[in-house]
């Protein structure tokens, strides 16, 4: 396989974009990241979305934007793995100009997802519907079982999950496209409406629009653009099972684990190597996990290294989720995965503002799908 | 002069705080109290229904303009809860009021502002000289399903508003109205409850088409806020009249003698015309109102009005506003409230 680089970025802000319809926001980000690359065509383009069908009643995603775009007659494909199919289309696009078959490959992710769909009703399509969502249950009880346990486990408290959202939100008031660039302190969040115990609204991702695209070509094209691009060094996925009960633990995500330890042999690094992580929140307890199954932590340290401040931008020892994470700066679901690359993106040019993590040389990118049956990671690395 | 010659409103006695309705849904009452600025709302009696409201309503707006209701030459009634699906909520109302049978009946709808719509046409066919009055009324016993952010507000009651051009107590100065096709709240043909778009029915929505409305109107009138006694706007929680009224550049004070949805709930149709009846209970000689109201799909009907030296003659000729609002209040237990809104289902 040849080397693979990250030359061009470009994304909407998250948040209610009432304005724009699917098609609208996904051609902005598209357009801009084919302009900030200086790319002057792409051979295809994959697009990651969880399901346009059910939020705005439109499938054949990959036609619809190839047609926006003007890039027609290009092969144009929709990527779905749930709240990994940003991710998953990414790796698509990394694969495809890994093999040679293309040189210049857009990758990007779109959801709209405010439009007047019932959200719960169709995130929960990504659970088990047969032996899951009919019993009722949804994605916060989902994800609320798992902090239960962990809590009951290894002793997690309320206050450890809290700040999961207080660090995500103080870091999303810096990100300029962030859905919510207000702090919070750690009483709002544990007074915050409960919505399935132990987890609250401010535990929560929110719902919302946007859209995300990155322009991935090989080494050699990457180098005659004359600008700045990240090198990808691994790109691996894992699956576990659907529903929560086929599972030996739910304080672990297997596929989160397999799929690092992949990525972790492909580049031939240890965690110690990566400086900077964007991880899938979609809730605090997530965060925690991940970030113990990616090997940053002991399992069973990951709420207290957050409460330490070992996850903080200033003075942390692995600073997770710098774009505000699911958590502040929206999760547009199928846009997530690519919004991911993108903050690795701008770290490691060093083009992050006041969200710059210093000398920064490796970032990892874990997008996950369902409860986490489904996850994709990637490693960039500056040039 | 062409304006309103008579008024009156009507709130039923019963009341449910938003406390307890919090408390049976698991919710914090006191971020609904804080949030919305919503403390308790009124509650159709179990033999009150929009006609019944608006025919008390119409009654006190006939005590204070002392004419023949025979001489009432159309009746509006706006409302999104009229009684029938088919069947004019105003044939029952002009028997129980006297007025017509020679009279002009039609039953309005457009979200929260159809009693506003109303009050134009209304104004609309005095100024053409088609008829000596117009009588135009908005009432509403609005529902908000179980559990919804809505059932904090939903509530009952409506004011009336005889339109004419001899002894005008509120002279209409100006009107503007804008719509747009947004469709932030809706409720479908056979189905219990209204939806909404969340906070789409925001900004998008309730303070686009208000100020927008407004600023044409202060344009129109040439007036600036500050030339207003009073202002009036819809109410479909506590905060965002007061809010929307800062955008426009009016005061706490302009806003507050006609803010009574912290306590009365949003009567919808009712709402910002009960408002204007508030308004009216204390106005003097010479005061100018400002008056926008807000309909889901939506729109603005925007109205000035000067108070004459007329009005003095005519307060205390009815029931005020705010004694039907602070006095002999019946609450309800949420039980009683399911009851006395039918969300109880029996059987026949």
């Amino acid at each position: 396989m040849r080397d693979v680089a990250v030359v061009g970025t470009g994304m909407t802000k998250f948040g209610e974009l009432w304005g724009q319809s699917i098609r609208d926001i996904f051609v902005e980000a598209a357009q801009q990241a084919i302009t900030d690359s200086g790319v002057d065509h792409v051979d295809s383009l994959y697009v990651g979305s969880m399901s346009p069908g059910l939020f705005v009643n439109q499938e054949h995603l990959g036609a619809v934007i190839a047609d926006y775009l003007g890039v027609n007659p290009i092969p144009a494909t929709r990527v779905e793995s749930a709240c990994a199919s940003g991710g998953a289309a990414f790796r698509q696009a990394f694969l495809e100009v890994a093999s040679g078959a293309s040189d210049i490959v857009l990758a990007g992710g779109v959801e709209k997802m405010t439009d007047g769909a019932d959200v719960t009703d169709a995130l929960a399509t990504a659970a088990d519907q047969e032996y899951e969502v009919y019993h009722g249950i949804t994605f916060p009880g989902l994800y609320a079982m798992i902090a239960k346990a962990h809590m009951h486990q290894f002793g997690t408290t309320r206050e450890q999950l809290a700040a999961v959202a207080v660090k995500n939100h103080r870091n999303g008031a810096k990100n300029p496209n962030a859905q919510f660039r207000s702090e919070v302190t750690l009483a709002q969040v544990m007074g915050s409406t409960m919505v399935a115990d132990p987890l609250r609204l401010l535990d929560c991702s929110p719902v919302s629009d946007g859209a995300a695209a990155v322009v991935v070509a090989s080494l050699d094209v990457a180098r005659k653009l004359n600008k700045s691009f990240v090198k990808v060094i691994a790109s691996a996925q894992a699956s576990d099972t659907i529903a929560l009960h086929g599972r030996e633990s739910i304080t672990t995500f297997k596929a989160v684990v397999e799929a690092v330890k992949k990525a972790y042999k492909i580049a031939n690094l240890r965690p110690a190597d990566i400086n900077l992580v964007e991880v899938h929140d979609c809730f605090t307890i997530a965060e925690i996990v991940v970030s113990e199954d990616l090997g940053f932590f002991e399992k069973g340290k990951g709420g207290e290294a957050v409460a330490q401040g070992l996850t903080a931008i200033e003075g942390g020892r692995i600073p997770i989720n710098t774009s505000g994470g699911l958590k502040a700066k929206g999760h547009p679901v199928g846009a997530t995965g690519i919004a991911q690359i993108i903050e690795l993106y701008e770290q490691l040019t060093s083009h992050a503002g006041p969200r710059q993590v210093k000398n920064v040389r490796r970032g990892m990118a874990q997008n996950m799908g369902g409860s986490g049956a489904s996850c994709v990671v990637h490693i960039l690395e500056a040039q | 002069m062409i304006g309103i010659v008579g008024y009156g409103a009507y709130l039923p006695r019963y009341r449910i705080k938003a406390e307890v309705i919090a408390t049976q849904w698991g919710a914090d009452p006191a971020s609904v109290t804080r949030g919305l600025q919503l403390f308790e709302k009124t509650v159709p009696g179990q033999d009150e229904d929009t006609i019944t409201i608006a025919v008390e309503a119409a009654k006190n707006a006939l005590r204070r303009a002392q004419i023949d209701p025979r001489e009432i030459g159309a009746v509006y009634i706006g409302s999104e809860s009229h009684p029938y699906a088919v069947k004019p909520s105003g044939t029952i109302l002009i028997d129980a009021l006297g007025i017509g049978p020679h009279v002009h009946v039609a039953s309005y709808e457009f979200a929260c502002k159809a009693g506003t719509e109303a009050m134009y046409v209304a104004y609309s066919h005095v100024k053409s000289e088609e008829m000596r009055y117009a009588l135009r009324i908005g009432a509403d016993t609005s529902q908000g399903a179980p559990g919804d952010a809505l059932e904090y507000s939903a509530s009952a009651g409506g004011a009336a508003f005889i339109m004419g051009r001899e002894k005008v107590v509120a002279e209409i100065l100006h009107t503007h109205s804008y719509t747009s096709d947004t469709p932030d709240f809706w409720r479908r043909e056979g189905e219990d409850y209204p939806r909404h778009g969340g906070r789409f029915t925001g900004d998008p929505a309730y303070f686009k088409h208000i100020t927008e409305a407004g600023k044409a109107l202060l344009e129109k009138s040439k007036l600036s806020p500050g030339d207003f006694r009073y202002a009036v706007f819809h109410m479909p929680n506590g905060k965002f009249p007061m809010e929307v009224g800062k955008r426009l550049g009016f005061t706490k004070e302009q806003i507050e003698t006609g803010w009574l949805v912290p306590w009365m709930g949003n009567t919808y149709s009712g709402s910002s015309p009960t408002g204007l009846a508030a308004v009216l209970d204390v106005a003097k000689p010479g005061d100018l109102i400002f008056m926008v109201s807000f309909g889901s799909g939506a729109g603005s009907d925007g109205f000035t009005y000067r108070v004459t030296d007329e009005i003095s003659k005519v307060q205390d000729r009815a029931p005020k506003v705010r004694q039907m609002l602070d006095e002999k209040k019946i609450y309800l237990n949420y039980g009683e409230y399911a009851k006395f809104r039918r969300k109880i289902k029996l059987n026949d």
